[in-house]
C-alpha cells in the first residue's frame, strides 16, 4: 500500500512536466507546428512520407476551419485540393509558366472553384450542406475528367516538373529530397502562420460565434450565411495550396487528386488529430498516413484496418488524439 | 382608439398581422402600437399567440400578412442579423448564448458585432476596449464573479442574464424579451425583475410573459392576447378591471 502513493506522486510529478509541455505547445501553437516541422524529416522513414504529412496536414488544416472551427461539414473539400493541383499544373505543362506564378494560380484557381460551390451550397444546413458539396465535387471530377486534352483525362496530368530553382542567393535541386522538404515547408509555414493570424482575428471569433450557436449569431447581427461563404473559401484557398504543392511533389497531377475519397480523408485526419484544434489536423493527417504506410507493409486489406482504427477513435477518443491529449491536460 | 395612438409617437407598431402555421391561423389582423420608452408587456394564456407576435416584431421571420413598422419605416422581412444594428435587441425564450465561450467573449462577440464583423487580420487579443465594455455589461447584470467562467457553466438563471448582457451590447434603443423568468427560482424572478425595470428608465421595452401578476408591477401598459386576436390593452390598473380578461385568465386557472 504505501508503495502506491509513491509510485503515483512520482507519476504525478513527471505527468506534470508532460502536461507543462502540453500547453506550452498549445500555447504557442505556430511555432510549435514550425519546431516540429522542421525536424520532421529526420524522424521519418523516408522523406517522401514527410513531405506527404506536410501536405495532408495543410489540408486537413485548410478542411478544419470550415469543419472544427465553424462547425459545419463539406464533403467536397476534394474539389479544392484538386483543383489547386490541376491549375498549378496545367500552368506549368501547357504554359510553361514559372513554379511561382503556376502554384499561384493554383491558389486562386481553388478559391474561385470554394467561391462558386459555396455560393450554391452554403443556404442548405447540416447533413444536406455536406451532401451537396459531395456532388458539386463530383460535377468538378467528371468536368475535368472529361477536358482530358487539359487535364489528361483518366491518366492525370504529367510533367509537371520543375528543376533547378535559382533564387539568386541560393539555388537548388527539387530533385534533392531535403531541398524538396524544405522548400514545401516554406509554403506551409507561411500557411500556419497565416491561418493562425485569422483565427486569433475577430473573424475568427464569429467563426466560433456560429459553430456554438448559429440563432444567437445572427442576434447579435452576424450575417451568418456571408460569414460561412467567406470562411468556405478561405478554407479552399489553404486546401488549394496544399493541392498545388502536391503537383509539384508528384510531379503528375492524378485525377484522384479529385476524387471524393480524397474529402472522407480531409474528414478522418481532422477527426483523427481533433477537430476544433490548432496542432490537430497535422497529428490526424501524421497517424493516417504512418497507419497507411505501416498497414500496406502487413496486408493489401489496409483500408479495413484503417477503417477499424477509425471507428475505435470516433467511439472512444471522440475529441481525437490532439484533443484528447489538450483535455487530459487541462483537466 | 387606435387611430389616435397612430401618431408620430409610434416607435413601433404592428400593423394587421396575421400568421399561419400550415392551415392553423396563431395570430389574426392584430395592429398594436408601442410608444417610445415604454415597459410594455404582452400577456395571455398559453397558446395566445405571444410567441408569434414577439418573433414577427423581433424578426425572426415575416408575418403571413401584415407589416411591422419602426421609427417609420417599414422592417416587416429585414434580415435577423440587421436588427441589431436598427438598434433592437432580443433576448430568447430559450436561452440562447454560445456555452463553451467564456461569459465575457460572449458579450465581447456581441459587441463585436456592431464594428468589426470581417476583420480576418488584427488580433483579437487587442480588442481591449471591447473586453472593458464587455466587463461593465457583465457588473451590470449582476455576473461581477463570473466573467471568466464558461457560459455552459453558469446557472440558468445567471445564463439569463448573460443573455440581456449581450442584447444591451448593441446598446439598442429597443429591447424585447421572451419571458425574460422562464425557468427562474423566485428568488432570480425578483433580481431579473429588478433589471427589468433599470433597463426600462432608459430605452423602450417590450416583454411577453404569461404569468400576469408578475408583470402587473413594473409596466406602464399591458397588451392582451387571446386564442391569436387581440383582446384588450391599457394600464394595469385597467387590464385588472378589464371584465374579459378577468374571464379568459379564470377559466385558465389562476396565473
Ligand atoms: N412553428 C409553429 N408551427 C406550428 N404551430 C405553431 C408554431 N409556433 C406556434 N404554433 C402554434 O401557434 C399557437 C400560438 O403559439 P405561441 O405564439 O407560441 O403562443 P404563446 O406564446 O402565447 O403561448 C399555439 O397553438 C402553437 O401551438
Amino acid at each position: 500500500m504505501s508503495e502506491i502513493p509513491m509510485n503515483t506522486g512520482e507519476m504525478q510529478v513527471s505527468g506534470r512536466r508532460l502536461s507543462d509541455l502540453v500547453k506550452l505547445v498549445a500555447r504557442h501553437r505556430v511555432i510549435a507546428v514550425l519546431a516540429f516541422m522542421s525536424v520532421f524529416p529526420f524522424i521519418m522513414p523516408y522523406e517522401a512520407l514527410a513531405v506527404n504529412i506536410l501536405i495532408y496536414g495543410l489540408f486537413a488544416l485548410g478542411f478544419n476551419m470550415v469543419f472544427g472551427y465553424m462547425g459545419v461539414l463539406s464533403f467536397g473539400h476534394a474539389a479544392f485540393f484538386g483543383m489547386g493541383s490541376y491549375g498549378t499544373g496545367i500552368a506549368i505543362v501547357h504554359f510553361g509558366a514559372p513554379w511561382p506564378v503556376a502554384i499561384g494560380l493554383g491558389v486562386v484557381v481553388a478559391g474561385i472553384t470554394a467561391m462558386i460551390m459555396g455560393a450554391m451550397a452554403i443556404r442548405s444546413r447540416g447533413i444536406y450542406f455536406a451532401m451537396v458539396t459531395l456532388a458539386l465535387a463530383q460535377c468538378v471530377y467528371y468536368l475535368i475528367y472529361q477536358m482530358s486534352d487539359w487535364s489528361g483525362g483518366e491518366d492525370g496530368l504529367t510533367g509537371v516538373t520543375i528543376g533547378e530553382i535559382d533564387l539568386g542567393v541560393v539555388s537548388f535541386n527539387l530533385l534533392d529530397p531535403t531541398a524538396k522538404y524544405y522548400f514545401m515547408f516554406t509554403f506551409v509555414a507561411l500557411a500556419v502562420f497565416i491561418f493562425s493570424r485569422i483565427l486569433a482575428s475577430p473573424f475568427g471569433a464569429v467563426l466560433e460565434a456560429i459553430r456554438e450557436n448559429e440563432n444567437r449569431a445572427r442576434a447579435c447581427g452576424y450575417n451568418v450565411q456571408l460569414t460561412k461563404w467567406i470562411t468556405f473559401v478561405i478554407s479552399g484557398l489553404f486546401c488549394g495550396l496544399a493541392g498545388a504543392l502536391n503537383a509539384i511533389h508528384l510531379s503528375v497531377v492524378p485525377i484522384e487528386s479529385l476524387h471524393y475519397h480524397l474529402s472522407g480523408q480531409a474528414v478522418m485526419m481532422a477527426l483523427l488529430g481533433g477537430m476544433g484544434t490548432f496542432f490537430g489536423p497535422f497529428v490526424g493527417a501524421m497517424a493516417f498516413l504512418l497507419l497507411e504506410d505501416v498497414i500496406t507493409l502487413i496486408t493489401i486489406h489496409w483500408q479495413l484496418f484503417l477503417g477499424i482504427t477509425f471507428m475505435i477513435f470516433v467511439l472512444f477518443f471522440p475529441k481525437g488524439i490532439w484533443g484528447s491529449i489538450l483535455h487530459w491536460v487541462s483537466r | 382608439m387606435n387611430s389616435i395612438s397612430a401618431s408620430a409617437s409610434d416607435f413601433l407598431r404592428a400593423e394587421h398581422v396575421t400568421m399561419r402555421y400550415g392551415g392553423f391561423t396563431a395570430l389574426s389582423d392584430v395592429s398594436v402600437s408601442f410608444p417610445k420608452g415604454q415597459l410594455t408587456a404582452i400577456i395571455g394564456p398559453n397558446g395566445a399567440g405571444k410567441g408569434t407576435l414577439f418573433n414577427v416584431l423581433s424578426g425572426a421571420f415575416p408575418p403571413s400578412e401584415g407589416k411591422v413598422i419602426y421609427e417609420g419605416a417599414d422592417i416587416t422581412g429585414t434580415p435577423q442579423h440587421k436588427f441589431a444594428r436598427l438598434g433592437i435587441a432580443k433576448s430568447f425564450q430559450i436561452t440562447n448564448v454560445f456555452p463553451q465561450l467564456s461569459a465575457q467573449e460572449n458579450v465581447r462577440i456581441a459587441i463585436q458585432a456592431l464594428s468589426c464583423r470581417y476583420d480576418i487580420w488584427s488580433p483579437r487579443s487587442g480588442l481591449k476596449a471591447m473586453q472593458e465594455q464587455a466587463a461593465q455589461l457583465l457588473d451590470m447584470v449582476g455576473l461581477t464573479d463570473h466573467h471568466h467562467r464558461l457560459a455552459a457553466n453558469l446557472a440558468h438563471g445567471e445564463q439569463r442574464s448573460l443573455e440581456i448582457a449581450m442584447a444591451l451590447a448593441c446598446d439598442p434603443r429597443l429591447l424585447l424579451l421572451d419571458e425574460p423568468t422562464a425557468g427562474m427560482s423566485p428568488e432570480e424572478t425578483v433580481v431579473m425583475m429588478d433589471l427589468i425595470t433599470q433597463l426600462a428608465s432608459e430605452r423602450t421595452v417590450i416583454l411577453v410573459e404569461h404569468k400576469m401578476k408578475l408583470v402587473m408591477g413594473i409596466c406602464n401598459r399591458l397588451i392582451v392576447l387571446h386564442h391569436g386576436e387581440f383582446l384588450a390593452e391599457g394600464t394595469p390598473d385597467d387590464i385588472r378591471n378589464n371584465d374579459e380578461v378577468r374571464r379568459v385568465y379564470l377559466g385558465q386557472g389562476n396565473h
